[in-house]
């Protein structure tokens, strides 16, 4: 059974500046878009869903079924977020793609197919061991996609996937959405286009509020 | 300028005959100082890296008196620990006055803040997006402070070799605690200071010669160390 997300009453500021000011929304398996203009809040409100920033009021809570589960380090290994700015460590390509199966302490060879088949996917393949940090910004983002794949969330957050992307890995990286269709999915987005292609709901976030 | 040539000369026949008490002086130096390196490191590098990776009360204070400690003069941290370490003194039963180890324990006091202060920089110079993209894999808090200190590794190695090269050149405190005595406590700099007038002119002109090689190396990798870490602004984006 899939994770159902509850958002409720989020509120957050930033030094006084209110961004968010009581977001609420229910999601469950699906792909989901989340549109809005520069600095509405999107990136924020994926953080506080994601569970890696605490709003300043109201409540993220995971359901399984109809049972609450408890925010501990084991829910958030369900989860993930592709961060728009993706974040690469400074270690080579394969690294990057097997960090989140690495903290997870899973087996080597394991964790080398997996990150591999991640890499593969993300057509990164053939630069596993170079740097990072050499990537173009838009491998960077694929490797970031790699990365958040790996590791086989039940809800993932994609904070503009497709930026810096060109049209053919755009393309399969928005089948690869289509694909999860067990999981929940969240994807901020500016392409109408691509939102209404992917999504079954087109959300948008206006005056710090979810429409 | 015969003197200066004939001091050239003969300092470069003791480099070149690695003479016994040079080779003594240099392996006693690199020594005291590998020491003190070692003990600062692993009190230095966590300190630095706690303080730059959690939030506390009075955080700043602590930077700022880690700042502060890089720069205590060595003659003034030699004069206290004599007066910890004489005879009279509240350490003084423990007879290290004028010993290796009362120079290592005065070599890890300057090594420790400098050590402590630029780790805290490298970790503090690590972009946020790091420990967030850690924590959105799946790290527990310890596995993204973790991971920000591996970020970081280049700063802090460098850290550490700074400290390296300003131990080898420090004179002031060993002086103090470890008298500069032959075949016990003699290193090259402190060589180098005392016995330039006595007519052992050769031996510290070869020193001088040796610290400056040194000296180079330790620069050499401190610019390689740099090179590699400052890939990661080589490439920048979003
Ligand atoms: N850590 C922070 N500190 C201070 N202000 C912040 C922080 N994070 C976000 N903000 C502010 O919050 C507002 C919303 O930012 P956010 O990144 O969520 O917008 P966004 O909708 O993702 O924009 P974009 O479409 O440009 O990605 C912005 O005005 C931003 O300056
Ligand atoms: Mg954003």
């Amino acid at each position: 059974m899939g994770l159902r997300l509850e958002a409720s009453g989020i509120h957050k500021a930033y030094n006084g500046n209110a961004v968010l000011g009581g977001c609420s929304f229910s999601f469950e398996s699906g792909v989901y878009a989340l549109m809005g203009t520069n600095g509405c809040g999107k990136s924020t409100f994926l953080r506080i869903c994601a569970l890696i920033e605490d709003p300043d009021m109201g409540e993220v809570n995971y359901y399984s079924g109809a049972l609450l589960l408890e925010k501990d380090i084991k829910l958030r290994r369900r989860i993930t977020l592709l961060l728009a700015d993706v974040g690469v460590f400074n270690l080579t390509v394969l690294k990057n793609a097997s960090y989140g199966l690495r903290i997870r302490g899973m087996d080597k060879n394991e964790l080398r197919q997996r990150a591999e088949s991640a890499l593969e996917f993300a057509g990164l393949i053939h630069k596993k061991d170079h740097s990072a940090l050499t990537l173009s910004s838009g491998e960077a983002r694929r490797l970031g996609i790699a990365r958040a794949v790996a590791v086989e969330p039940e809800v993932l957050f994609l904070d503009e996937p497709t930026a810096y992307i060109d049209r053919r890995n755009s393309e399969l990286i928005e089948e690869m959405i289509s694909n999860m269709k067990k999981e929940t999915v969240i994807i901020a987005t500016h392409d109408e286009a691509q939102a209404r292609r992917l999504a079954g709901r087109v959300l948008s976030i206006e005056g710090g509020r979810l429409a | 300028m015969d003197l200066v040539l004939s001091g050239f000369k003969q300092a470069f026949l003791l480099i070149i005959r690695l003479d016994r008490e040079l080779l003594r002086i240099i392996l006693l130096s690199l020594k005291v100082s590998a020491a003190a390196l070692f003990i600062a490191a692993v009190f230095g590098v966590p300190l630095g890296a706690v303080v730059g990776l959690r939030r506390f009360p009075l955080r700043g204070a602590a930077v700022s008196l880690m700042n502060t400690m890089m720069g205590l003069p060595p003659v003034v941290v030699g004069l206290f620990l004599y007066i910890l370490l004489s005879r009279s003194g509240p350490l003084g039963f423990m007879g290290l006055l004028y010993t290796p180890s009362a120079m290592v324990i005065a070599q890890s006091v300057l090594a420790f803040p400098i050590v402590a202060s630029l780790s805290h920089s490298a970790v503090m110079g690590v972009d946020p997006v790091i420990r967030q993209a850690a924590l959105t894999l799946g790290a527990t808090p310890f596995q993204a402070a973790i991971a920000v200190l591996n970020e970081a590794r280049y700063g802090v190695m460098s850290a550490v070799i700074a400290a390296f090269g300003r131990l080898m050149a420090e004179v002031g405190a060993i002086l103090i605690v470890g008298g500069n005595i032959a075949g016990l406590t003699r290193v090259m700099t402190t060589t180098i200071a005392l016995e330039s007038d006595k007519g052992n002119f050769e031996l510290a002109l070869a020193l001088g010669i040796i610290l400056l090689m040194i000296s180079l190396a330790v620069n050499a990798v401190l610019y390689l160390l740099q090179r590699s870490g400052g890939m990661k602004r080589g490439r920048s984006w979003a």
